[in-house]
């Protein structure tokens, strides 16, 4: 037997609905099996991932806040992706936004500079986050180098700045050296919305830019000659699109989002510089990106399901005892479902006999 | 157990909460966040350890939740958060990261307490706790220069803050007492935890003639290479003698259980205050592992020293404490450093052929 | 034994798990898969090493152990990527995501426990010959043998028909697939080997590295070694300069500091990283028309019928 994938005719829009049902199904059935095993009532273990953090206002809150910078990132993302320019860097450029914007708050820290000073972040957090992304895709377009390695290695050296910056110039002198800025002042902070929640402006930023790159791609040349470039580069070509361009665009978009994302993060959630202010967000995004089948509409929905996994599995472990471990591996498998049954929007599956059929007839 | 665990999911389904749920209501509910996995065999590990002899003491009247690997990030809050959401009463965040997210969550939740681990920030229900480890680090330093044959200490550090620094200092000034020309050799790793790297740094050590090894990292691998090459070494947080038998001549045991019990024991008779403590030797918030492969003299001094330090009589910060550049530092706590002196540590003292990173 | 011979010792040992880790990612690169998820089958296949050692007692059992772990591993990325034409970059990261949660629990049960490491050689004569002895004849056995893999791997791809053929897979699946070549096949083998090197890279760590097993002790060695292979421009050769130049840059600046050469560790640490991208610069410069990639390097293929 072999399993074969036959490419269909067009697009199927109804599985493109129903799979990712599939996709959940598959995975309930998973979480049954291992829960049941593990000696865990399944049911209460489902309901402790999926219902609970969907039933109140606090988990609702904490389940946007933790998809922001998600989906924010992967929108630029998914820019490149779709221009087939291999950005897997955005991390780094989280984190230069993030020191980029700090840079300001810590300079203007006591004084009483007025209320620009949180715009004024924001905007130097994306333009650093947009000329660092620029250096991979400059190395691609002028020397070659691949972008898929420059960027990962820019991560680091981006990790180690931050680090540097906290430990040295910008710590905070009231800190007895510990390795963080002072928190900022009121004005260098990114307002919340909800009296005692978390959740900050950056959400409301963050669906912005859902909107803005629904419009970019679905409705102005520029998507279009993105959309051509990455699907059909020799059309594209022909068409006269330059391809160099959009490489240099996507990665300054990208590492804009990014580098936005990671001052509204330092800004908002943690409100100071420290080393950490990622936990791998743009390593993430990355997934967000490709579950979100590299389209608006489906990042936004596929960054919140994914922060639900996150904060699911953090009351799975305090009301269950379930080891992180466990929340780890099931994500895992999660993504290979969903990633799977996507595969059926452009394939049709079919298992096919290959041993060699044996000839009935006359001897 | 089934039916229990049944009862509740349908309880989940109809209340739509399983944190409202009725079990355990009567039990003080006691919460942990750890920033690595429980098993790092090293500082997590040494939480954890305190968090199961709390269980086995106190069994019977708490309940304990623990979420392991938490970054020191824009999730701790809502972690912590979690576990008050949970009904935990007293929450330990058990890493210096944890200071501004637990503040934050204390200040939001007046009615729980919070104890915080190695951090300075404290609120009236937000205590913090700590270990004068520096005590320790000067027993080691004069273990080390009576030990080393080359005079030559190989010291690993992690992060350079102040109380990896002032460890750095305590080691010097214990081993000056016993060679007053010994060096040091200081890498740092920029992580608490890497063994590959630790490794590494060990052997570039040994490598560069130091024959004594000292970490302030959290695994065993520069204990295994001392010992792999024939060398001395002194062990971080847990005991460490399994990975070095022949290697290991103490090592500094976070002990976090006797503090864990006390304060819960507080919490249960309604006695909690928001306290800082910062315990040595004498409150045995860290014990030193069972002094090894040394001749008895050696031994003898360690445990004298040790005694002198428990009962009080000797500081390691004793004034005069003299700086790289020669001058004494101001002695702002009678005859030796004040607190606050040792905990915002950021200088070498004279000796150390070096400088402080960032600096 | 001199300071350059132990230098030279240690940047061999820390060379190593990268050299076994990128040889199996170049091979799978060269077929034109992207597996991005080398670090996650690293670290299952240092639990699975680690236990089947501890369990055995043999450090041959240990790294069969984690050899199989990684294939295992692979297999579920191949199942994903080629069989089911799913993005190979979302598969792999994917695929990192599951390993480290399952390494974990895998290793739940070795915690704290330890091993005698893998041996040194030891050839008499041989071994004891001053400065090069040591390092040509005494080091432990899986440096020599991530040597002849690459040795192997070049003269497999240069040498040998099989070796064409895979490389035109990587680089034109269709043309390959109009020849008459498995080209899924081809590549499922070329992922598995890429396991099985990642899994024996990730066994290295606790059976001769440091004896024991801690979650997470890859510690980014799998992205690194990734790297690696588009560093080396996908030849044998260059892997081997490159991991070697890699790890030598992290020892030296171990070593610097040691020496009390005062420049931030932050600037030392960031060294290889930025010098990885001025060397990969200088190499595209130097080239005409730009990157050596593998053309079909990513790409999904779907046979027609």
């Amino acid at each position: 037997m072999q399993l074969v994938l036959e490419k269909r005719a067009e697009r199927s829009t109804t599985i493109a609905l129903i799979s990712p049902l599939i996709a959940i199904g598959l995975t309930i059935l998973t979480l049954c099996i291992v829960f049941t095993v593990l000696g865990k009532n399944p049911i209460a273990a489902l309901a402790v991932y999926f219902i609970d953090p969907l039933t109140d206002g606090y988990s609702l809150q904490e389940i946007a806040v933790k998809a922001t910078p998600l989906v924010m990132i992967a929108i630029g993302l998914s820019l490149c992706y779709l221009a087939n320019a291999w950005n897997i860097g955005a991390e780094g450029q989280f984190l230069i936004g993030a020191v980029a914007g700090s840079w300001l708050a810590v300079k203007t820290q006591g004084t009483d500079a007025g209320h620009w000073v949180l715009p004024a972040m924001l905007v130097l957090g994306a333009v650093a986050g947009a000329l660092y992304a620029l250096i991979p895709a400059i190395c691609k377009v002028r020397f070659g180098a691949s972008e898929i390695l420059t960027s990962l290695m820019l991560v680091y050296v981006a990790d180690l700045l931050l680090d540097y910056l906290v430990r040295g110039p910008w710590r905070d002198p009231q800190g007895f050296n510990f390795p963080t800025t002072a928190e900022f002042d009121p004005v260098a902070t990114v307002p919340t919305l909800i009296e005692g929640g978390r959740l900050h402006l950056g959400s409301i930023i963050a669906l912005l830019v859902v909107a803005a790159g629904a419009v970019l791609l679905g409705r102005t040349i520029k998507g279009f000659e993105i959309r051509v470039v990455g699907a059909a580069p020799r059309a594209a070509r022909f068409g006269g699109f330059n391809a160099n361009q959009l490489v240099l665009l996507t990665f300054a978009i990208s590492g804009a989002l990014a580098g936005l994302a990671g001052i509204i993060e330092v800004a908002g959630p943690v409100g100071h510089l420290q080393p950490g202010v990622s936990p791998g967000y743009g390593f993430t995004a990355i997934i967000v990106a490709f579950l979100g089948r590299l389209n608006p509409i489906g990042i936004l929905i596929a960054g919140l399901f994914l922060a639900l996994t996150f904060i699911g599995g953090e009351q799975a472990q305090i009301a269950m005892k379930i080891p992180l471990d466990v929340t780890k591996v099931f994500q895992g498998i999660l993504l290979f479902y969903v990633l799977a049954c996507d595969s059926l929007i452009l394939y049709r599956f079919r298992l096919i006999s290959t041993s060699p059929k044996v000839q009935s007839g006359a001897h | 157990m089934k039916r229990t665990l049944f009862a509740a999911a349908a309880a989940v389904l109809l209340a739509g909460c399983i944190n409202s749920g009725a079990w355990a209501a009567d039990k003080l509910k006691v919460g942990f966040i750890y920033l690595g996995p429980v098993g790092d065999l090293g500082w997590t590990y040494q939480h954890e350890q305190a968090r199961q002899a709390l269980v086995k003491e106190l069994g019977d009247k708490i309940e304990t939740t623990f979420l392991e690997n938490v970054p020191e990030g824009p999730d701790a809050e809502r972690a912590i958060e979690q576990l008050v959401r949970a009904g935990n009463k007293l929450i330990f965040t058990t890493s210096f990261g944890y200071m501004d997210p637990t503040l934050k969550v204390a200040k939001k939740y007046p009615n729980v307490h919070f104890e915080h681990c190695s951090g300075y920030k404290r609120d009236k229900n937000m205590s913090t706790y700590s270990a004068r480890w520096y005590q320790g680090r000067y027993i080691q330093g004069q273990i080390a220069a009576k030990m080393s044959k080359a005079g030559v200490l190989g010291y690993i550090g992690s992060f350079p803050i102040p109380e990896v620094v002032s460890g750095i200092n305590a080691t010097m000034l214990g081993a000056q007492t016993i060679n007053p020309n010994i060096k040091v050799k200081i890498i740092w790793v920029n992580s608490w935890f890497d063994p590959g790297k630790e490794a590494d740094a060990a052997k570039a050590l040994l490598d560069q003639g130091a024959d004594i090894i000292m970490q302030h990292t959290d695994s065993p691998a520069a204990m295994q290479v001392s010992g792999e090459r024939g060398k001395l070494a002194f062990g971080q947080d847990s005991e460490m003698i399994k990975f070095g038998p022949k290697a290991q001549l103490t090592s500094i045991l976070d002990t976090w259980a006797p503090y864990y019990i006390e304060r819960v024991k507080a919490e249960l008779a309604g006695t909690w205050k928001s306290e800082d403590t910062w315990g040595g030797l004498e409150s045995k918030m860290f014990e030193m592992a069972p002094y090894t492969n040394m001749p008895d003299d050696v031994k003898k001094m360690a445990e004298d020293t040790q005694a002198a330090i428990t009962a009080g009589k000797l500081h390691p910060f004793k004034c005069p404490v003299v700086a790289q550049d020669g001058k004494d530092v101001e002695c702002k706590g009678g005859d030796h450093l004040e607190d606050t002196q040792i905990l915002g540590m950021n200088f070498y003292i004279k000796g150390i052929d070096d400088k402080i990173p960032g600096k | 034994m001199g300071l350059i011979e132990a230098i030279i010792l240690s940047v061999l040992a820390a060379s190593t798990p990268l050299l076994l880790a990128a040889t199996g990612e170049l091979v799978t690169e060269r077929s034109g898969v992207l597996n991005l998820g080398v670090e996650g089958m690293m670290i299952v296949g240092a639990a699975c090493g680690f236990g089947g050692a501890w369990l055995s007692g043999s450090i041959i059992v240990g790294a069969l152990c984690g050899m199989v772990a990684g294939i295992l591993m692979s297999l579920i990325f191949a199942l994903m990527a080629l069989g089911l034409a799913v993005n190979q970059v979302a598969t792999g990261l994917a695929l990192t995501i599951l390993g480290i949660g399952l390494s974990g629990l895998i290793g739940a049960g070795f915690v704290g426990e330890r091993i005698t490491p893998a041996p040194h050689l030891h050839i008499p004569g041989l071994s004891d010959i001053p400065l090069a002895g040591r390092i040509l004849f005494g080091e432990d056995g899986f440096i020599y043998l991530s040597i002849a893999l690459v040795v192997g791997v070049w003269w497999f791809l240069y040498r040998t028909r099989a070796g064409l053929i895979l490389r035109a897979c990587g680089d034109n699946h269709i043309s390959a697939h109009a020849l008459g070549y498995p080209v899924l096949r081809i590549r499922l083998y070329a992922v598995m080997f890429g396991g099985a090197c990642a899994g024996l890279a990730g066994a290295y760590l606790p059976l001769a590295y440091t004896p024991f097993f801690i979650p997470g002790m890859t510690a980014g060695r799998g992205w690194i070694a990734l790297a690696l292979t588009v560093f080396a421009s996908w030849r044998p050769a260059r892997l081997v300069v490159g991991a070697y130049l890699f790890g030598a840059v992290t020892i030296l600046q171990l070593h610097a500091q040691g020496a009390g050469i005062g420049i931030p560790s932050q600037f030392m640490s960031s060294l290889p990283y930025l010098a990885t991208i001025i060397v990969l610069v200088l190499l595209s410069r130097a080239r005409t028309g730009g990157s050596t990639a593998p053309a079909a390097l990513g790409t999904v293929f779907v046979p027609d019928r």
